[in-house]
């Protein structure tokens, strides 16, 4: 059998996927949107109890990330099989290290009472209410994401390893960038919106 | 792409995320919001032309992802203007 590969497909089937997902996101910034809108002083108020330093590290290691991730296909398509799979591994370590921060973000929040449905956060006025809802949500389906990329980045570590995926045929490695970058994409919005609202 | 325009890229990714954290330190009310998704698009553009290679794509591509934005444009857009009005 002629194993055909069809490199132009491979790229636009990846970009379909990403525009259902910059969809999935773009209904729950319509949501914030429409409720900033609504309770500007509530989402002024709650945003102040963020931390904006937790915040500003965790997008510069995002970031970080976006640049290990472009690195490695830049190395495996020049290649650099060594070089390559040791920046895979690094953008797993940076994307430990935001999920890392997250958890204790998250956990301070927890420990103050701040939880979805928790009884002090239902004394709060009705849009801090919506703030932290909006805030568990769209920071946790993006921490789901950071998870997934985990486990794709995982599996083109090993493809790389293998052979499977090589200098005459990366671009299963670069749609694995194209979904990392997506989620790099979107929490440069989340960023803003939720921390930097004072 | 070359290592060098990568980096080149990620220091201006960092550049700019020091300045929207800096701009949102100077009260300005409503223009803050604004500010901050302009400065956030900005850096959405880089990252989808570089890291995301789609400078380097074909013009179908290119057409393809601007459509997607411009629907996602007007979706928000559409909605928010009739939850404003409502």
């Amino acid at each position: 059998m002629n194993d055909h590969k069809d490199y132009q497909g491979a790229k636009l089937g990846m970009w379909l996927f990403l525009f259902t997902e910059v969809l999935l996101f773009g209904g729950l910034f319509v949501l914030y949107a429409v409720y900033l809108s609504r309770y500007p002083e509530s989402f002024h108020k709650a945003g102040q109890d963020l931390n904006p330093v937790f915040g500003t590290i965790n997008t510069a290691v995002l970031i970080t990330s976006s640049l290990t991730m472009a690195l490695s296909i830049s190395a495996l398509q020049k290649g650099n099989v060594k070089l390559s799979k040791i920046l895979i591994m690094l953008t797993i370590c940076l994307a430990l290290c935001f999920l890392t921060i997250k958890y204790f973000e998250w956990g301070a929040h927890i420990h103050h009472g701040i939880y979805p449905n928790s009884p002090d956060l239902l004394k709060l006025p009705k849009g801090e209410i919506v703030f932290y809802g909006l805030y568990y949500v769209m920071t946790g389906l993006h921490g789901v994401h950071v998870l997934i990329g985990i486990v794709v980045l995982s599996f083109l570590w090993r493809f790389v390893h293998t052979g499977k995926v090589s200098q005459n045929d990366c671009v299963m490695l670069e749609n694995a960038g194209l979904y990392w970058h997506l989620v790099d994409l979107v929490w440069i919005y989340l960023f803003p919106l939720f921390y930097l609202i004072v | 792409m070359s290592y060098r325009a990568l980096i080149t890229v990620w220091i201006v990714l960092l550049a700019l995320t020091a300045l929207t954290v800096w701009v949102s330190t100077i009260h300005l009310g409503f223009l803050n919001v604004a500010a901050a998704l302009i400065i956030a698009s900005c850096k959405g553009l880089v990252v989808v032309a570089f890291f995301m290679h789609l400078k380097y794509e074909n013009a179908g591509l290119k057409t393809m992802v601007l459509m997607a934005f411009v629907i996602l444009a007007i979706f928000i857009g559409l909605t928010f203007f009739d939850v404003v009005y409502r």
